[in-house]
């Protein structure tokens, strides 16, 4: 692989063939003189599960915050579903962020809400109408899904780190997201609830059909869940492949990631 | 890209921005400029509430119990207080008009200070203590651990949620908490009164009532308002707009109370100008 944006470009073509969900292209943002994102070209196909690495401050969270609209990008194109989000207006964009799950570095949980009410907010809010018991067996659905059901009646400030990380995930997935964004969904957690939770991001890719973008440091997290891997540098993708390709890249600091 | 700039997360980002660069820039006036930022900043954060206020959906649920945690949960606090306030006020006065031979003036001029000044004053300072303290550290810490976030990922307008929902709450509240803590005021004074000879109630609250006039209640009533929106405001602002990491908690908790206590004297100031005018 090289280390050069056209990289991306050969990627693409290579790719399975797959609809792209998110594209980005010649995307830049800067924060004052701190130019973060500096020529970003992107694509993300149905289906697959793309692995960002780079450098911690590089810019992967402003990255994918670009991509659901918690940072609008200072020049360049983004194209989410089909649609071009400059174009939309705000209440289609609205719309579209709703098919867009985040799962925040932090876990973002509502610490004045217990673990039901986190999980009934994104439901209440946006079918307003939902009547009780449909609102119930899904929050019962999610959190089957990941392993929580005895918690329901705690609050947050009660679960454990990866307890958080699931509840943070359950919350994203009752909106059954068609894409999926997490950052760094393993960091802080020991191996083994490490590897749990990446298995659930792999479940949840299944059960769901979503895509996903995965920011991560632990590179165990990326071996398991990546179908490719892009990594950041200096706020470009200096390299792109899968994960046996990048590994063994002529790039020492590339195979720096993987050692 | 640059039309949506509603967004929460670039609204910070500007401010902060922009506060910097004053500091590098480092004029001698560098605080006087960081005070004229700061009010242009909250004039802005003021236009946006009254843009969000009147446009649908409503957040009535969150409104209500908005109003119950800011409003009912004060009661005991400002009703304390005011009792106190009222009986302390009437005890100390007394000397003062006793020497004068006009003791019997007592009930009714305790009654005009509390309720035209002491009773809205000391209840809005209570109120910018505890509640303005209360919403700018609630909301910044929601900022930090990226709650706000998450909500306006999830399709809900964090400003409308968060914001609109508490300023009116203390809008609303405040002058009802002013009300109960004028009650608890001429209750104390009652009692003031009593702790030397004996004032019958009847006669006690027939001369409070022959005091007041409408002049003195009508503004002493529409300046609560005022200061309710002013804490609920101010304290959201701080809040929204904390820096990041959790020192920004205790700075927007604290930077609340004051500023919302000095917006209160200031308000209050123009309305005594107001209202002198209006008797003249
Ligand atoms: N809202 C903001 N305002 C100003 N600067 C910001 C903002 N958000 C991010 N930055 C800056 O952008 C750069 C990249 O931040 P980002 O959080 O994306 O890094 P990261 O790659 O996710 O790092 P980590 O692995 O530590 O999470 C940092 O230098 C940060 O200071
Ligand atoms: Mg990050």
């Amino acid at each position: 692989m090289t280390t050069d944006t056209r990289a991306i470009e050969i990627g693409h073509d290579n790719k399975q063939g797959g609809l792209a969900v998110v594209e980005m292209e010649h995307v830049k943002k800067s924060f004052g003189n701190n130019h973060v994102l500096r020529d970003i070209n992107l694509v993300v196909h149905k289906g697959e599960s793309l692995v960002i690495l780079g450098q911690s401050g590089t810019g992967k969270s402003v990255l994918i915050k670009c991509i659901v609209g918690l940072v609008d990008p200072d020049d360049g194109k983004l194209v989410i579903l089909g649609q071009d989000v400059s174009e939309l207006k705000s209440k289609e964009l609205i719309e579209l962020r709703k098919k867009i799950g985040f799962l925040f570095q932090s876990g973002a949980l509502y610490d004045s809400m217990t673990v039901r009410e986190n999980l009934e907010f994104p439901l209440r809010r946006q079918i307003r109408s939902t009547p009780k018991e449909t609102i119930d067996s899904l929050v019962k659905e999610a959190m089957r899904n990941v392993g929580l059901a005895e918690s329901i009646d705690m609050t947050p400030s009660e679960l454990s780190g990866g307890m958080r990380k699931r509840l943070g995930l359950a919350r994203t997935l009752i909106l059954k997201p068609e894409i999926m964004l997490y950052d760094e969904p393993t960091t802080g957690l020991d191996p083994i609830t490490s590897k749990e939770i990446s298995s659930l991001i792999l479940e949840v890719q299944k059960i769901y059909d979503t895509s996903s973008v995965i920011i991560t440091h632990d590179i165990d997290c990326a071996r398991r869940t990546a179908n490719r891997i892009i990594v950041l540098k200096d706020g470009i993708c200096a390299a792109e492949g899968s994960y046996a390709d990048l590994a063994k890249s002529e790039d020492a600091w590339i195979r720096s990631f993987f050692e | 890209m640059k039309e949506k700039s509603s967004e929460h997360s670039e609204d910070q980002h500007h401010e902060a921005e922009i506060v910097t660069e004053t500091f590098s820039e480092a004029a001698p006036d560098s605080i006087f400029n960081r005070f004229f930022l700061e009010v242009s900043s909250l004039a802005t954060f003021t236009l946006r509430f009254f843009k969000e206020v009147f446009k649908p959906p409503y957040e009535f649920n969150e409104l209500i119990s908005q109003s119950f945690l800011i409003g009912y949960k004060s009661v005991s606090l400002v009703g304390i207080t005011a009792f106190i306030m009222g009986l302390v006020l009437t005890i100390q006065s007394r000397p003062t008009l006793a020497k004068f031979g006009a003791e019997s003036w007592l009930p009714a001029m305790v009654a005009v200070s509390i309720i035209r000044e002491i009773g809205p004053a000391i209840t809005a300072l209570i109120f910018a203590g505890k509640v303005g303290s209360g919403i700018g550290a609630e909301l910044a810490s929601m900022n930090v651990t990226e709650q706000i976030d998450a909500m306006q990922v999830s399709g809900t307008n964090p400003f409308k949620f968060l914001v609109v929902t508490r300023v009116l709450a203390a809008t609303l509240m405040l002058p009802l908490l002013v009300v109960l803590a004028d009650a608890f005021g001429l209750f104390g004074s009652f009692v003031g009164v009593n702790v030397h000879g004996h004032v019958s109630t009847y006669l006690f609250f027939s001369q409070v009532f022959q005091s007041l006039q409408f002049q003195d209640l009508f503004p002493a009533v529409v300046k609560t308002f005022f200061f309710g929106f002013a804490v609920g405001i101010i304290g959201s602002y701080k809040g929204y707009n904390s820096s990041e990491g959790t020192e920004g908690v205790g700075k927007a908790a604290n930077s609340a109370v004051v500023f919302a206590s000095l917006m209160i004297f200031i308000i209050d100031m123009v309305a005594v100008q107001i209202t002198s005018l209006f008797q003249s």
